[in-house]
């Protein structure tokens, strides 16, 4: 019986609330596209663009919440959930991408390129989707024991940058208004220095306790 | 100078059907904006003349339409509800919003600097007598969306020369209200998002060509709370932040105002902001712009389309530098 834990339910449970962002946002799409009173503006484009963006950053931000909260609360176990969820940042990220690609660009592949090139703005929110790629693609166990755990972690540790590109992305975007932006920042800051707080204490601890911890 | 007629499309013929049958209710708050009885030839020059098709052709006022756009006009209800007017609220949706319990009368415009009638004016007084037209003009905003607005209002020219500028002025700068009581951002401490007042000028030729508008009203009716009531200033061949709301200052000087955006980040924004595709917000292109109602980006006309009318005013000028 021990297959049929709590998991069985926990798991499917935080699926489907990871995916309301992305159905609420279709729906509303839908129902502006066809004239119908959908909760967006005049400008629906542009709120599935920002809506979308928004929460890739947000997922971002909630993926790199589970480790601390794993060390803070001892609750172990979120790491189940850890791998979701940053599929579901990647999954935001290249839907907002599209939005991009297709709705403000219809794929016009030069005027990308030049737009990537020039604009600072559009190539911070690049680096942050590309650098998810690799992430996504070695999100399965096999690729764990393919690369080996500490490997497998460096390319890992590539979610720190693209949080980071993402931030900045989000800077740009506002006109004058950077309190998001700021809070952001900040949120992302903690998350990063908690790491980094760690790892530095873990250095200064002896290999003995550092055992015993684990 | 000559001006060049956008269309011979009369106005009339997409006057919302809505808005001709309130035609009269129309005519009655004009008057009273105006603060004159409808008497006579006002209404005489209202009433609907029937096309020879029969169908109504209903000739609102005494607007001719001569720079009206063909294009069709967007819905009241976008046209109210996606607004920049910060001192609202940074949100689209903000200013619809926060603007509810805002008082647009009584109202006072202070008029100061290089013109023979400086004075605090009760805007009652201050445009008195002026006609009020209908005027159908694309407005593009410096985010790359726009849209078609039918407002009403007069040109600013009229307002100029009823407070006779000096020979020595130069520009012309107005200022929006200041009051945190009814603006929220203006009681915001943390990260403000612009310094207040609001400021924005023109330069005098601009300022009286016959295209800059000073808006009271939208299709028809008064000008919503937030769309910048009671008086905003419209240059479409502009972009859109150059239309200062509820303004309550306007100076006379020999020296170009620093407007709020440009003082904000002068490398994003310049005095002049005249729509133009091929000088880009360093941000993001100005070559294209999403039509509100539509799916796919148009592409955006140098002057916002209205270059036969206004290119001249710049003759000479370098518009990478000038922007």
């Amino acid at each position: 019986m021990a297959k049929f834990n709590r998991w069985w339910i926990l798991k499917p449970v935080v699926f489907l609330a990871c995916l309301a962002p992305m159905v609420w946002i279709t729906r509303a799409a839908w129902l502006a596209f066809q004239g119908l009173p959908s909760g967006l503006s005049a400008n629906p484009i542009d709120d599935v663009t920002e809506f979308t963006g928004l929460w890739t950053l947000r997922f971002l931000m909630i993926t790199l919440a589970i480790t601390p909260l794993r060390r803070i609360t001892g609750l172990s176990s979120l790491i189940r959930f850890r791998r979701m969820l940053g599929l579901f940042t990647f999954f935001q990220g290249l839907v907002h991408l599209t939005t991009y690609l297709w709705l403000d660009q219809f794929f016009m592949w030069s005027e990308i390129l030049k737009d990537i090139i020039k604009r600072p703005f559009i190539l911070s929110g690049m680096i942050g989707v590309t650098l998810m790629i690799p992430l996504a693609a070695t999100s399965t166990r096999k690729w764990i024991a393919r690369l080996g755990g500490s490997r497998w972690q460096m390319v890992h540790r590539l979610i720190y940058l693209s949080g980071i590109a993402g931030v900045i992305h989000y800077y740009f975007y506002e006109k004058s208004d950077i309190l998001d932006p700021f809070a952001y920042a900040v949120l992302l800051t903690f998350l990063l220095s908690f790491r980094a707080w760690r790892a530095m204490r873990q250095r200064t601890l002896k290999p003995a306790t550092l055992v015993t911890q684990k | 100078m000559l001006i060049k007629r956008a269309s011979d499309v009369p106005s009339s013929e997409i006057t919302p059907e809505t808005l001709y049958h309130n035609r009269r209710e129309f005519i009655k708050t004009a008057s009273a904006v105006l603060g004159i009885a409808a008497a006579g030839t006002t209404i005489s020059g209202c009433m609907p003349s029937v096309g020879a098709a029969g169908e109504p052709q209903a000739a609102l006022n005494t607007a001719k339409g001569r720079y009206d756009t063909t294009e069709k006009p967007n819905t009241l209800e976008d046209i109210t509800s996606y607004n920049n007017y910060y001192e609202f609220g940074t949100n689209k949706d903000d200013p619809a919003r926060n603007s509810k319990n805002f008082k647009p009368k009584p109202w006072t415009v202070k008029v100061e600097g290089m013109c023979k009638k400086p004075a605090s004016y009760n805007l009652d007084d201050l445009i008195k007598g002026f006609t009020i037209e209908d005027r159908i003009y694309r407005m593009r905003c410096v985010e790359a969306w726009s849209m078609v607005i039918p407002w009403a209002g007069f040109p600013l020219k009229t307002l100029i020369d009823r407070l006779e500028p000096l020979p020595s002025a130069k520009f012309i700068e107005f200022k929006t209200l200041v009051d945190p009581n009814q603006y929220p951002e203006q009681r915001r401490a943390f990260l403000k998002v612009l310094d207040w007042p609001y400021v924005e000028g023109l330069r005098m030729d601009e300022a009286t060509h016959p295209l800059a508008l000073i808006a009271t009203g939208i299709y028809g009716k008064p000008l919503p709370n937030q769309n910048g009531a009671p008086l905003r200033l419209v240059v479409p061949w502009k972009y859109g932040f150059k239309g200062i709301k509820a303004i309550v200052n306007i100076r006379f000087t020999d020296k170009q105002p620093v407007n709020t955006w440009q003082q904000q980040a002068s490398q994003e924004y310049g005095f002049y902001a005249n729509v133009n595709p091929n000088v880009d917000h360093p941000r993001w292109s100005q070559a294209r712009e999403r039509r509100i109602g539509e799916f796919f980006k148009r592409p955006t006309l140098p002057f916002n389309g209205y270059a036969e009318q206004v290119a001249e005013l710049y003759a000479g000028m370098d518009l990478r530098r000038n922007y």
